[in-house]
């Protein structure tokens, strides 16, 4: 491997002497290629089977009722009720979702309904970016901002979403701009961007932060402005922080979007549903799963969008790979 | 190479432009102190240093001697706490925004998300020359460092030695007529540093810039200097200096390393910096 690595950075054929003496050392970055991704795809699959597998064996092995400790069910019962079988929500996912004629199948309702939330969640995750970037480079442009806006952006997020999902809704409801109505799914979507904003206003400064020492001296011995050395040296070098910020900003959309569709009591996402067939469990176990499947599936695309992101910026991310 | 000791007077021999009658640096009376946790830390005291143009001065002491605030204080990114400093006959902060010198330091510093190409165009980038013009530019130092072939990699495909190189030639991009380089080769191995000193010693005269060059290496600033700068720490001080009488057109090479006049300059540094007679083979004498 090394050795063809430095077979081909020496094709060019240097001219003198001392590049080619140089050239010998020259490294050449490992790149992910074909095969790590057949790997993560390999990995993935292997992770899904053994799930299944400790799903049905609990299910085969385990007694009727559960493992009790005492008073204490330490493991759930593995009644079809508690526990459907992994093929029975599957097969559950292709009949209609409900016993009326001309019923969707199950699946196409989740689909439906996780890409209701997945639009609500992508909203939330960009203005919650949008705002924790502007924040962060204010922050970073001054020290007082800092010392005064921290502490605030840390404390908001120790107010829990339940508190004031129904106080945004009801100052929603009473916007009208114009003939224009504060649709219900705003409200979702700003108290997700709530939660959103704040992984990246804090990674987002780190990272601002974490250009070298080197790079800001030469920066001032250029003379160049504040602007210009945040555009060529603070955001290139954040990127590294920046990536796992967008992908705790991603999550935190989703989970925010889910938890406001309950708690504001919005209807097309995939949050209600997740409560609404959780209670008709007891008729149709299996069924109670298929939002589960969709959720899960949301937080997939969610986190795949920023892996793409982070391929895009790979660029800025060199000093990783070391 | 009995030339070697004919040539005594090293200064004079930089650009003949205009503004060249005045020193390149002139520091009378440099003191530093730092205000640390523990205390205070005197990093000057009392320096007075003058670097003609064109010449090439070593500043050289143990470390924590203050070599390098010196050189942060001459570069405008430390403000001297007594004293004053001109560069060119402008104050430090006036020539930094003419960027009247050029900067190197023992980490190459480069941005590794641009190429070896747009590292070097960086300081013309951000001084508005314009594309055709930072093009035919970076071709020329690329060629003069030896790294045309690499203007398109990126900084962690090169060795530390190219890394370097890159560094140099970034800091010739504006034709400084000073240029100025903490420990530059302090990071490298033995045989890249002997590589890298003799292209500096050939750049700095093609260029005819003014260098003043932090090293702890005694050999290393008598090869390359026309003058050594001994200091001493605790407090940063200029305890003397050793002309080297190597003068700029004697090529850099292996066999001045040989050279007995070599050898006696780096006996001669020694003592200035040990304060005290050392025997010809390089030991004291006590
Ligand atoms: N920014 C700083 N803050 C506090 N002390 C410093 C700072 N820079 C340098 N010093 C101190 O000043 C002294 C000289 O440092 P320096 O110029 O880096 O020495 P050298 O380059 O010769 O090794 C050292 O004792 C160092 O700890
Ligand atoms: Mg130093």
């Amino acid at each position: 491997m090394t050795q063809t690595q430095t077979q081909a950075v020496l094709d060019p054929a240097p001219t003198d002497a001392t590049a080619v003496a140089a050239s010998v050392d020259v490294r050449v970055p490992r790149l992910p290629g074909v095969l790590g991704w057949a790997r993560a795809v390999v990995l993935a699959v292997l992770g899904l089977v053994a799930l299944v597998g400790v799903w049905e064996g609990y299910k085969a092995l385990a007694p009727e009722d559960g493992v009790v400790i005492g008073e204490q069910r330490v493991l759930p019962r593995t009644t079809d009720l508690a526990m459907p079988h992994v093929w029975d929500m599957v097969q559950r996912l292709g009949e209609p979702t409900t016993s009326m004629a001309g019923a969707d199948p199950l699946w196409r309702s989740v689909a439906d309904a996780a890409l209701v939330s997945l639009g609500i969640a992508g909203v939330s995750w960009f203005v919650g970016t949008t705002v924790g970037l502007l924040l962060a480079v204010a922050m970073a442009r001054l020290r007082v901002l800092e010392w005064g806006l921290l502490p605030w952006i840390i404390l908001s997020q120790t107010i829990p979403l339940i508190a004031f999902a129904p106080v945004v809704r009801s100052w929603g409801s009473r916007i009208e701009i114009g003939g224009w109505d504060w649709p219900p799914w705003l409200s979702v979507a700003v108290i997700a961007s709530y939660l959103a904003f704040f992984p990246v206003a804090v990674g987002a400064l780190r990272g601002l932060q974490a250009h070298s020492r080197i790079h800001a001296d030469l920066f001032h011995v250029y003379a160049a402005g504040w602007w210009s050395t945040l555009r060529r040296v603070r955001i290139p070098s954040a990127v590294p922080y920046l990536l796992p910020a967008l992908r705790l900003g991603a999550a935190s959309a989703v989970v925010g979007t889910v938890v406001a569709e309950v708690s504001t009591g919005y209807l097309d996402g995939i949050g209600r549903m997740l409560v609404s067939l959780a209670g008709q469990a007891s008729g149709d176990p299996a069924k109670a799963w298929a939002p589960i499947f969709g959720a899960v599936a949301l937080g997939l695309v969610a986190g795949g969008i920023v892996t793409v992101i982070g391929v895009l910026l790979r660029p800025y991310r060199r000093g990783e790979a070391r | 190479m009995s030339e070697l000791t004919t040539t005594s007077t090293p200064a004079g021999t930089g650009p003949a432009d205009g503004a060249g009658s005045s020193a390149a640096v002139s520091a009378r009376g440099v003191t530093k102190t730092f205000k640390t946790r523990q205390g205070v830390v005197e990093a000057l005291s009392n320096v007075d240093l003058e670097v003609a143009a064109g010449e090439f001065v070593a500043l050289l002491g143990p470390s924590g001697c203050g070599k390098s605030t010196l050189m942060r204080v001459v570069a405008d990114l430390e403000r001297p706490t007594s004293g004053s400093v001109e560069v060119f006959g402008k104050s430090p902060a006036r020539a930094r925004r003419d960027q009247d010198y050029g900067i190197a330091f023992q980490q190459a510093g480069l941005l590794p998300w641009r190429t070896v190409a747009r590292n070097v165009a960086l300081p013309l980038e951000l001084h508005g020359l314009s594309r055709p013009e930072r093009k035919e530019r970076v071709e020329y130092l690329l060629d003069l460092v030896g790294l045309s072939d690499f203007a398109g990699h990126h900084p962690d495909q090169l060795s530390g030695g190219m890394q370097q190189r890159v560094a140099i030639a970034r800091a010739l991009a504006e034709q400084p007529r000073l240029l100025l380089m903490d420990e530059p080769f302090g990071a490298l191995d033995e045989m890249t540093r002997e590589r890298m000193q003799a292209e500096l010693a050939r750049l700095s005269v093609e260029t005819g810039a003014a260098v003043v060059f932090v090293t702890h290496s005694i050999p290393e600033g008598v090869f390359l200097a026309d003058r050594v700068v001994v200091m001493s720490p605790r407090p940063g001080r200029i305890v003397g200096e050793v002309v080297t009488g190597i003068a700029r057109d004697v090529p850099r090479d292996d066999a001045l390393r040989q050279d007995p006049a070599f050898f006696a300059r780096v006996t001669e540094v020694r003592e200035v910096l040990h304060g005290s007679p050392v025997s010809s083979d390089g030991r004291e004498l006590r």
